[in-house]
């Protein structure tokens, strides 16, 4: 008798799973009939989390061209992102922070077509408004009293903050590597750290709050920032206008504004 | 407190020892149970067979994780102590201290149950940090700076864990109930000695299982850990900032570690559910 309760509750368990997934047959599968009406609808991105504001206003652009359509953003970290792709998240498009990242979705198969490079960033050194301990240069960031906080070598900034080291042969000492640019920033705008390496567009989105110092080097780590539809995309045609948005003039001159670099 | 139940005396040693008889369940509990059983169960299950198993003891003993597990261990233990030390007596004082606003005090002290954990550690940056409300004396006077030191750790983590100690202590106290300290009391011991020979040895079990929670929660502690102290391996980077970190590019790596936490879990529930604290409060 036990063991048949237990089995009821097993099934009801499958029941319960089965009952909360049942929400999402409701939304139509639109991309079974590409019929050239169809100017409505959701259209999923999943952009890098230093795209938000760039995004934020080209998904403005969007809708306003194309009324009756409803772009809905979805900001993280590239690889959490990829790692959501490749678990099945329903995506139209995919806007990285690097190509590794990117490729950890062309890798799967995931990709309709080659993706492309849409703009391409640099690291800058963070400072507190005013520069307070004056630093000019990529080396002075090695100066044992200063306390400075990079990206871990995991994520895409720590990245290019070590190939940045190994190019010059400056050493830093940091007092702590961050899982990701926002929390490297974060530790500068809170005063609790003298100097961060963050990208360029991050100063520029702080807008203040943060003083930016610029060195040669930086160019010797450039970020590409790779754009590509995804495969079996519920919106695959608006995904396409999206992507051209975003690599055309327009799209263009806003990341510019941003402070991010051409694209290739 | 004052007036002591005759009826209920042995509230608690009456029952040691002895089974209670079996009583049926309803059936239809089965469902819910085991729906709540399979929603903890399966999911560990999941990073079993997620586990690169070849790999793993190459994946455990980089220098990375042996840092991580040491730092876990050493500073969860030492937040374990500051909050049996300063938490043990803040239990004896919100149990049976006489205070105008003990109520509010002891919604303060619960305060981390239910704060998410980031929060925390940005208001102890808020307190503590170089421009904080504190810290930026530290820095003038002493020349200390808190953050990115294992100290910032160790507080972020007594910050989460003590009022798992506190609720769990406080819990123990009000079941022992005052009569053993008063029938002290009228044999001529001092509050002092009382609480020595009398209160402590009563509540020893609770404090155990407390002091387990709350090594437990340090073990797992991540938010206020990242909000305040940063991560640098070997000076704050614990298990769980390292298997944040790990996922990013070797999700292998990250499942081993996690691994890891679950089977050091493990062992502090095993070891925190021995007979002295089973069935306690």
């Amino acid at each position: 008798m036990k063991t048949r309760a237990v089995a009821g509750g097993v099934a009801g368990l499958v029941l319960l799973l089965a009952g909360c997934g049942g929400g999402q047959p409701a939304t139509p599968a639109p991309s079974t009939a590409p019929s050239a009406a169809a100017e409505t609808g959701t259209l999923t991105v999943l952009a890098a989390a230093s795209l938000t504001e760039t995004f934020d206003a080209l998904e403005k652009r969007f809708e306003t061209d194309h009324p009756g359509v409803d772009v809905k953003l979805n900001y993280a970290g590239s690889s959490d992102l990829a790692q959501q792709i490749v678990n099945g998240a329903p995506t139209d498009v995919f806007a990285a922070a690097s190509d590794a990242t990117m490729k950890t979705v062309t890798d799967a198969g995931l990709a309709a077509g080659t993706p492309k490079i849409f703009a391409t960033n640099v690291l800058q050194i963070a400072t507190a408004p005013g520069n307070p301990k004056g630093i000019a240069a990529f080396a002075d960031l090695a100066e044992p009293d200063l306390k400075v906080v990079v990206c871990a070598p995991q994520v895409p900034c720590g990245a290019a903050a070590a190939k940045i080291e190994k190019a010059t042969g400056v050493t830093l000492h940091p007092v702590s590597e961050e899982a990701d640019v926002k929390s490297t920033l974060g530790k500068v705008t809170s005063g609790d750290a003298d100097a961060g390496l963050v990208y360029v567009t991050d100063v520029s989105a702080a807008k203040g709050s943060v003083q930016g110092v610029s060195f040669p080097e930086a160019d010797q780590a450039t970020t590409n920032y790779p754009i590509v539809v995804v495969k079996n995309a519920p919106q695959a045609q608006l995904a396409q206008q999206f992507v051209d948005l975003v690599t055309g003039p327009d799209g263009q001159q806003a990341l510019e504004e941003a402070g991010f670099g051409p694209g290739k | 407190m004052g007036s002591p139940g005759p009826v209920q005396t042995h509230g608690q040693g009456a029952q040691r020892g002895r089974r209670a008889p079996a009583v049926a369940l309803p059936r239809w509990l089965w469902i819910p149970a085991t729906c709540a059983f399979a929603l903890v169960a399966l999911p560990v299950v999941g990073l079993f067979l997620r586990a690169d198993w070849p790999r793993m003891p190459e994946l455990l003993t980089s220098e990375a994780a042996l840092d991580a597990l040491r730092l876990s261990l050493v500073t969860a233990a030492i937040s374990t102590g500051l909050c049996i030390v300063l938490g043990g007596p803040l239990a004896v004082v919100l149990a049976r201290g006489r205070l105008p606003g003990l109520r509010v005090l002891r919604s303060v002290v619960l305060l981390p149950l239910v704060l998410p954990p980031v929060v925390g550690g940005l208001a102890l940056l808020f307190l503590l940090g170089r421009t904080g409300l504190l810290g930026r004396q530290l820095d003038l006077w002493f020349g200390i700076t808190i953050p990115f030191t294992t100290t910032a750790v160790v507080l972020a983590q007594t910050f989460v864990a003590l009022p798992f100690l506190v609720v769990s202590l406080e819990g123990a106290l009000r079941t022992a109930g005052g009569r053993y300290e008063a029938v002290a009391a009228t044999l001529g011991a001092g509050p002092a000695h009382a609480f020595r020979r009398v209160t402590v040895p009563l509540v020893l079990p609770g404090l155990a299982s407390g002091s387990m929670l709350a090594f437990a929660r340090c073990l797992g502690e991540f938010g206020a850990t990242t909000a305040f102290a940063g991560s640098l391996q070997g000076t704050t980077r614990t298990l769980p900032l390292l298997v944040y970190l790990e996922r990013e590019t070797d999700v292998a790596g990250a499942v081993a570690l996690s691994l890891l936490l679950v089977a050091v879990a493990v062992v502090v529930v095993a070891v925190g559910r021995t007979r002295p604290t089973e069935g306690l409060p």
